[in-house]
């Protein structure tokens, strides 16, 4: 453990007893000094953003860089450390490069097509939910469904073969934990980007109707991209297209169990197909878990004032978004889950021109997934208490790391 | 009430089809925002204030008589 500065708390924060709930520590900090700083792991002391209109002012404000090579970038664990430099994708660019790197994409996750999609992905949990009735239980939820849902459709918008899930599922696992040391974190990244390079040179030969075949033609093809820049695109869109949603579709069935009210009106809405309270219900969720739980990063390219506090050039900001989720002035009663609330101005995708690329894509995902799962099986229980859950306070992106269910 | 999009800062991330769906949206070849109308229908005023409110780009702006 690093020795913590007086009066600097160590961030990453502990979460308290509630699963649910951001870290108490954050909480204070919301409520006594909205920007504040904090220690990191290597001891840097960048500040933290908590409330809601800060955040949003903050993540939209130029004169902030996603730039993690930048001096100042708060890395906030020594594995995303060790990776700057050596992957780059518009997740951490900036300006106009940011933008014809995010454009090259955006169509593929755009609104229409992901609802087109729509009849497929209901085709895929209708089948992992027969296959998991059929077999023995307890089962765990998340091998069962929450992980294979995600990975099967961006396998498919990519065109990654859903056949070599076991390595990138074990690649990704060392990517987003947040106790990987610099050399697990670099060896993981170097193997996922040599199998991006290598899937995409076989795209120029052997294309399919996908993201990388796209890439491969349009870019590798007339040297717009290196291989090597492509690999860093599909790593972060594989490991961001199947992460995310495998955990909100586990922690939210979590948190639905444990308020069974809310969690009978969402499988009455699944019943009766009632389309707007589902995706009201997503959104609410969504604000309410935000697993993107460590912050978005940013380091300042002026002095900016934030919240009455001057940041300085070169300072480094960590924009807490699951705590402005949680911002009163912004969401009512804001730790109270309710599925009726009108929750659609949420930071859990972030804020600004980084805000997730693949949001169209999660929410159907998740509308179909939460839609389904509790009417095909009303009975659907905890097989274990809830505190004996492994929740992944260990990693980048909170949930649990596995899901005893019965029926 | 009119609608104004600024093509360039826009990043596709959607929201604005989602709330207003009878106003905006998106271009096949990019998945940047169109203008359905420039004219908010009756009735979607609200939906449409939501749409700008959300935009993560800042990138709609409204004319209200």
């Amino acid at each position: 453990m690093t020795e913590t500065l007086p009066g600097v708390p160590a961030f990453p924060m502990t979460r308290g007893r509630c699963p649910f709930d951001p870290p108490p520590e954050l909480a204070r900090i919301q409520h006594d000094e909205p920007v504040t700083r904090v220690e990191l792991w290597d001891g840097s002391t960048p500040w933290v953003v908590t409330r809601y209109d800060d955040v949003r002012a903050l993540l939209a404000d130029p004169r902030f860089s996603a730039d993690s090579d930048l001096p100042g970038y708060p890395h906030v664990t020594e594995g995303r450390a060790a990776r700057s430099g050596v992957t780059k994708s518009f997740i951490t660019m900036d300006g106009a490069a940011h933008a014809a790197q995010r454009r090259l994409l955006t169509p593929d996750f755009m609104v229409k097509k992901m609802e087109a999609l729509r009849p497929k992905i209901q085709g895929i949990v209708d089948g992992l939910i027969d296959e998991m009735l059929a077999g023995p239980k307890p089962a765990d939820l998340v091998q069962a469904f929450a992980l294979p849902l995600p990975s099967l459709v961006i396998c498919e918008l990519l065109g990654v073969p859903y056949a070599d899930r076991a390595l990138f599922h074990r690649i990704s696992k060392t990517l987003i934990s947040r106790t990987s040391t610099a050399a697990e974190s670099l060896a993981a990244t170097k193997e996922l980007l040599d199998y991006f390079g290598e899937l995409t040179e076989r795209k120029l030969t052997e294309p399919g109707d996908d993201v990388l075949s796209k890439l491969a033609a349009e870019q590798l093809a007339t040297g717009r991209m290196t291989r090597h820049e492509i690999a860093g695109m599909g790593q972060v869109l594989l490991v961001a297209g199947h992460e995310t949603t495998a955990n909100m579709i586990a922690l939210g069935t979590v948190a639905l169990l444990e308020n069974p009210s809310q969690l009978a009106e969402m499988r009455a809405a699944g019943e009766r197909g009632d389309a707007k309270l589902l995706a009201n219900a997503v959104e609410e969720l969504l604000r309410y878990l935000n697993i993107a739980h460590s912050g978005r990063r940013r380091v300042a390219l002026e002095d900016v004032e934030v919240g009455g506090q001057l940041i300085r050039r070169g300072e480094g900001v960590i924009a807490a978004n699951d705590m402005a989720n949680r911002d009163d002035s912004a969401f009512p009663d804001a730790d109270v889950l309710d599925i009726h609330r009108k929750a659609r101005h949420h930071v859990a995708f972030g804020y600004g021109v980084h805000q997730c690329l693949g949001q169209p894509l999660a929410r159907v995902e998740l509308q179909v997934a939460y839609g389904t799962l509790y009417h095909r099986i009303p009975t659907l229980a905890l097989a274990k208490p809830l505190g004996e859950l492994r929740f992944k306070d260990d990693m980048a992106v909170y949930g649990v790391h596995e899901l005893p269910v019965t029926w | 009430m009119k609608v104004i999009v600024d093509q360039d800062r826009c990043v596709g991330a959607g929201q604005c089809v989602l709330a207003a769906p009878e106003v905006f949206d998106q271009r096949d070849s990019d998945g940047i925002v169109v203008l359905l109308t420039e004219d908010v229908p009756a009735g979607s005023e609200e939906d449409v204030r939501e749409a700008a409110r959300i935009c993560p780009a800042l990138a709609i702006e409204l004319s209200e008589p």
